[in-house]
C-alpha cells in the first residue's frame, strides 16, 4: 500500500495528526511524537515504509534548511553582530574540544587514528532540527542558554565546510565519485573560495536590492499564492546556489534570513514559510524514527548502548564545562548542555561519506548511524529530564534567569491598518516611545509610511499566523485600525478567539458595526468619525457665540446622551419600528437635556452655576452657601 | 506706567450679573490686558508658560471672579497650581513675581453685612482671602485689599451695576497711571469702600 505518492503522503500524513498531538498532550513535546510515529510505521513495527526512508529523509532535510531561514529572519545583523563572541568562541571550541574527546574514546577502545578523528568530528556536530524546534517549542530559545545552544549549532554549520574538506585525506582509497555536498569538485582551492564569496555577496545583495521591488510588485497584484511561490523561490534558490558552491544550504537561507530580517515582508515571509518548514520537519524526523535499525541494535544492543551513552555523556560534560569557561549561569548551562548532547542528522551524511571514502567498514558505518538515531530519539526525553528534574534544582538561586531576553522587535502594542486611522494612533504611541508592530495590506502605505522611516510589515492580519508573526501572545494591546468593516470584524473574531486576553481598541465604520464588535465583547470601539465631527460641533457653537466653556459643557453632556443611545440602540437594532421610535425619542431627549428643560434627566454639575434657586430663597439661615453663586 | 493684567474667570457668563457688567469697564482700558480664562482653556488644560510670559509682561495682577464658597471658581485655582511653579514664582530663583501688585475683584451673592464676625458668614472677604493674601506674601507680591462688590443676588437690572462700574474703571486706570497709594491700598479692607481715600492725592514728602 504504499506503493503510490498519495499514499505515502497519506501514512505520513496520519503520524502527524496522530501522534503529535498525543506527545504534545502528554508533556512529550512535538518532536518525540514525530519520533515514535516514524518507529511505528518504520519497517520494525508496522512497515508501512521501507526502504525509500533514506530518500525521504533526504528531501525532508530540506524542513532544516527553512528552519534556518525564519531563524535568520528573526535575527537582525546587529543582534547577530552581538553573538559573535559565543558563535566563534563557545562554538569553535565545542567542535574542536568534542571532537578531540571523542576521537580520543575512539583511539582507546581501538580505532585506527584517522577514522577516530573522522568519527570525533562526526560527533562533535548536534542536531539543529531537534535543538532549535525544542527550544522554541519550549520558549527556551531567547534565554541565554538558549542562546548558547543557538551559537553553538551556527558554528557547527560554518564548520561542515571545513569538514567535508578533511574528510577526503582521512580517507584510505581514493574515492572515484563525490557527492554532492563536497565543494572540490575538480576546482583549486583559491577558486573554490571565490564562489563561495561570491555567492554570499549575491546572497547579501540579492536580498538587499532584489526582493524588495519584487514583493512590491506581488503585493500590487494582491496574489496571495504568488507571493508564498516568491517565498519558497528564495529559499530554494538559495539553497541550490549554496549547493553548488560547495556550502552549507542552511548556512546560506539563515544568511539570507538576517539580510531579510529588516525587510517590512519579514513577517509576511514568515507566515509562508512556517508551514511548509513545519511539515517538512515533521517529516523529517519522522523518517529518522523510521530509520533506526532495530535489527542491528538487536544484534550487538551492549555496544550500541555504550556508544550512546559515551558519545552522550561526553559531549554533555564538554558542553557543560565550557559553559562554565564562558561564563554562563547554572541554570544556562545545563539548558546547552542537554539540549546539545545528541548527535545531529549531519553525522548521517559525514557517515556515510566515510564509508564511502573506506575511513571506516560498513559495519561500522552501520553501528554509528544506530547510536546516532538513538540519540537524536533521546534528545525530547533529555529535555523532559532537563525541565522536570534539572532546572527546577538550579533555578532556585539564580531568580533571573528569565530576564536576559534578546531585546525583540515585537512591540508591545499590535497596530492591525495603518492608513488615515492607523497613522494618528500611531505617532501618538511612537511620541511615547512605545515599541509597536505595524501590519498593513496596502503596499502603497507600505512604502510611503516606510520612507519616513516607520517600519510597516506588510501582511494580512486576518491571518492567524501572521498574529503570531506579530507578537501577539506577548503584546499588551491590539488597535484594529483597518478600514473594511467586513476585514474588521474577521480580525476581531480571529484575535477574540485566538488571544483572548489581548485588549482590543477597535476602529469601527457605523452603528450595526459599533454594535457587531462590541458582541464580540470588545469593550473600547470607536466611531470612525465621531471625534472629528464632536471637535466640529463644538466649533460650530462657538462660531454662534456661545462661550467656549459652554461649548465644551454641552457637547460633554450630549455625547454622554449619545453614548447612552447608542448602547440602547444596540438592542433594538433589527426589531423594525420600536427601533425607530426610539432613535425619535432620543433626538426629543437630547433637546429636552440642552435646553435644561427635563428635572430628572438634569439635575448635575450646573445647577451649582445657576443661582436663581438662591436669588429666590435670600433668607440667610436657609443659605449657608449662599456665595456659591454671584 | 504701570501695565495690568486682569484674569478674569466666570464659567457662565451668560447667567452673570454683576461680573458681566463689571468686566465691561475693564476692556477696552488702554494698558489693561482682559483675559478670559473659561474662554482661553474651556478644558482647564492651562499653558503654563504662556501665563507666565504673561506675568512676566505686567506689573499688576488682577483676579476677577464671582466668590465661589469663600474662593475662586474652579480654573483660577487650576492656574494658581500649574503656573506658580516653585524656582519661578517661589523658592530658590523663583523671583519672577518680585515686587508686582496683586489683588482680587469678588462678587459675592451675601450682603456685606454677611461678611463680618455677627453675621452669618462669619469673616470678613479679606479674611476669606487669606490663602491669596499668603500666595502673594511667599511669591514676594504685594497683596491689596479687595474689590468687593456685595449682594448680587439683589442685583435686577443694569442700574444696579453702574456704581461699581464705575469705580473698577477708576481704579484700574489709577494703576495703570500710578495714582494710588499702594500702602492705604494694602491697608483697606474693601477698596469699593475706600477707594476715595486710596486715590486721595498723596502729601509731597
Amino acid at each position: 500500500m504504499t506503493d503510490s505518492v498519495l499514499a505515502q503522503a497519506l501514512v505520513y500524513l496520519a503520524v502527524a495528526v496522530i501522534f503529535v498531538p498525543i506527545a504534545k498532550r502528554l508533556g512529550l513535546g512535538a518532536v518525540l511524537g514525530y519520533l515514535a510515529g516514524g518507529v511505528v510505521i518504520g519497517p520494525w513495527v508496522l512497515g508501512f515504509v521501507g526502504g525509500e526512508g533514506q530518500h525521504v529523509m533526504h528531501f525532508a532535510e530540506f524542513g532544516v534548511v527553512m528552519m534556518l531561514f525564519l531563524v535568520g529572519l528573526e535575527l537582525r545583523p546587529a543582534l547577530l553582530w552581538q553573538l559573535r563572541q559565543p558563535i566563534f568562541g563557545l562554538g569553535g571550541l565545542q567542535v574542536v574540544v568534542t571532537a578531540a574527546v571523542v576521537a580520543g574514546g575512539a583511539l582507546a577502545v581501538g580505532v585506527a587514528w584517522k577514522a577516530a578523528i573522522a568519527i570525533g568530528l562526526t560527533f562533535a556536530m548536534s542536531s539543529t532540527a531537534i535543538v532549535l524546534s525544542s527550544l522554541s517549542e519550549r520558549g527556551l530559545l531567547k534565554t541565554s542558554g538558549g542562546q548558547a545552544s543557538f551559537s553553538v549549532l551556527l558554528f557547527q554549520d560554518i564548520s561542515v565546510i571545513p569538514i567535508l574538506a578533511v574528510f577526503p585525506l582521512l580517507g584510505a582509497t581514493v574515492a572515484t565519485e563525490l557527492t554532492d555536498v563536497t565543494s572540490e569538485a575538480g576546482r583549486p582551492a583559491w577558486l573554490s573560495g571565490l564562489f563561495v564569496l561570491g555567492a554570499v555577496v549575491a546572497v547579501v545583495g540579492l536580498g538587499r536590492y532584489l526582493v524588495r521591488p519584487v514583493f512590491q510588485f506581488l503585493a500590487a497584484a494582491k496574489l496571495r499564492e504568488a507571493f508564498t511561490a516568491a517565498a519558497l523561490l528564495i529559499v530554494v534558490g538559495i539553497a541550490l546556489l549554496m549547493q553548488t558552491v560547495g556550502l552549507s544550504p542552511a548556512l546560506g537561507t539563515f544568511l539570507a534570513g538576517v539580510v531579510l530580517a529588516d525587510s517590512e515582508y519579514r513577517h509576511e515571509l514568515e507566515t509562508d514559510i512556517e508551514p511548509f518548514k513545519g511539515l517538512l520537519l515533521g517529516l523529517f524526523f519522522i523518517s529518522v524514527g523510521a530509520q533506526i535499525d532495530f535489527g542491528l541494535i538487536g544484534h550487538d544492543p551492549l555496544k550500541i548502548a555504550a556508544i550512546v551513552a559515551a558519545s552522550m555523556l561526553g559531549k554533555l560534560s564538554v558542553l557543560y564545562g565550557l559553559g562554565r569557561l564562558f561564563k554562563l549561569d547554572r541554570p544556562a548551562r545545563w539548558l546547552l548542555a542537554f539540549s546539545l548532547a545528541q548527535v545531529g542528522e549531519f553525522a548521517f551524511v559525514l557517515l556515510s561519506l566515510g564509508a564511502q571514502r573506506g575511513i571506516f567498514a560498513p559495519d561500522v558505518k552501520s553501528a554509528l548511524d544506530a547510536a546516532v538515531a538513538i540519540s537524536m530519539v533521546l534528545s525530547p526525553p533529555a529535555f523532559i529530564v532537563l525541565e522536570r528534574f534539572v532546572l527546577p534544582r538550579v533555578t532556585e538561586r539564580t531568580e533571573e534567569r528569565a530576564q536576559d531576553e534578546i531585546d525583540e522587535p515585537g512591540g508591545t502594542i499590535v497596530i492591525a491598518g495603518y492608513g488615515r486611522f492607523g497613522q494618528m494612533v500611531g505617532r501618538m504611541l511612537r511620541a511615547n516611545r512605545i515599541p509597536m508592530t505595524i501590519l498593513d495590506l496596502d503596499p502603497e502605505i507600505v512604502d510611503i509610511v516606510g520612507r519616513l522611516g516607520i517600519k510597516v510589515y506588510y501582511g494580512d492580519a486576518s491571518r492567524t499566523e501572521l498574529l503570531h508573526a506579530a507578537g501577539c501572545e506577548h503584546a499588551r494591546a491590539f488597535v484594529l485600525a483597518v478600514d473594511d468593516a467586513a476585514v474588521a470584524t474577521r480580525i476581531a473574531e480571529n484575535v477574540r478567539h485566538h488571544f483572548p486576553n489581548l485588549a482590543i481598541i477597535a476602529r469601527c465604520r457605523d452603528r450595526p458595526h459599533y454594535w457587531e464588535l462590541r458582541r464580540l465583547g470588545i469593550k473600547h470601539v470607536f466611531r470612525e468619525t465621531f471625534g472629528s465631527a464632536y471637535e466640529a460641533g463644538i466649533a460650530s457653537l462657538q462660531a454662534l457665540g456661545y462661550r467656549a466653556n459652554t461649548a465644551h459643557r454641552l457637547a460633554r453632556r450630549w455625547r454622554q446622551h449619545e453614548e447612552r443611545m447608542l448602547e440602547e440602540l444596540g438592542e433594538l437594532w433589527g426589531t423594525g419600528d420600536g427601533y425607530f421610535s426610539r432613535v425619535r425619542s432620543g433626538l426629543d431627549e437630547a433637546e429636552r437635556l440642552m435646553r435644561d428643560e427635563d428635572p430628572t434627566v438634569f439635575t448635575d454639575r450646573d445647577a451649582s452655576w445657576d443661582n436663581e434657586s438662591l436669588r429666590a430663597d435670600r433668607r440667610p439661615e436657609a443659605a449657608a452657601a449662599d456665595d456659591v453663586a454671584s | 506706567m504701570r501695565r495690568v493684567l486682569v484674569l478674569f474667570a466666570h464659567p457662565v457668563l451668560e447667567r452673570s450679573r454683576v461680573n458681566r457688567r463689571l468686566v465691561e469697564a475693564a476692556r477696552d482700558l488702554e494698558g489693561v490686558t482682559l483675559r478670559d480664562m473659561y474662554e482661553e482653556y474651556p478644558t482647564l488644560d492651562i499653558d503654563v508658560r504662556r501665563e507666565q510670559e504673561m506675568l512676566l509682561r505686567h506689573d499688576v495682577v488682577v483676579f476677577q471672579h464671582p466668590f465661589y464658597w469663600y474662593s475662586v471658581p474652579a480654573i483660577l485655582k487650576e492656574w494658581q497650581d500649574l503656573v506658580l511653579e516653585h524656582g519661578w514664582a517661589y523658592g530658590a530663583g523663583g523671583t519672577h513675581l518680585r515686587g508686582k501688585v496683586t489683588f482680587n475683584v469678588v462678587s459675592t451673592g451675601g450682603p456685606a453685612s454677611a461678611y463680618r464676625e455677627s453675621g452669618y458668614n462669619r469673616f470678613t472677604v479679606r479674611e476669606l482671602l487669606a490663602p491669596w493674601d499668603q500666595t502673594a506674601h511667599l511669591c514676594g507680591m504685594r497683596f491689596l485689599a479687595p474689590f468687593v462688590v456685595h449682594a448680587s443676588l439683589a442685583v435686577i437690572g443694569e442700574d444696579d451695576v453702574a456704581p461699581a462700574r464705575v469705580k473698577y474703571r477708576r481704579l484700574l486706570e489709577a494703576l495703570r497711571d500710578d495714582r494710588i497709594d499702594l500702602d492705604r491700598a494694602a491697608a483697606a479692607e474693601n477698596l469699593v469702600d475706600s477707594l476715595d481715600h486710596v486715590l486721595a492725592p498723596r502729601e509731597v514728602a
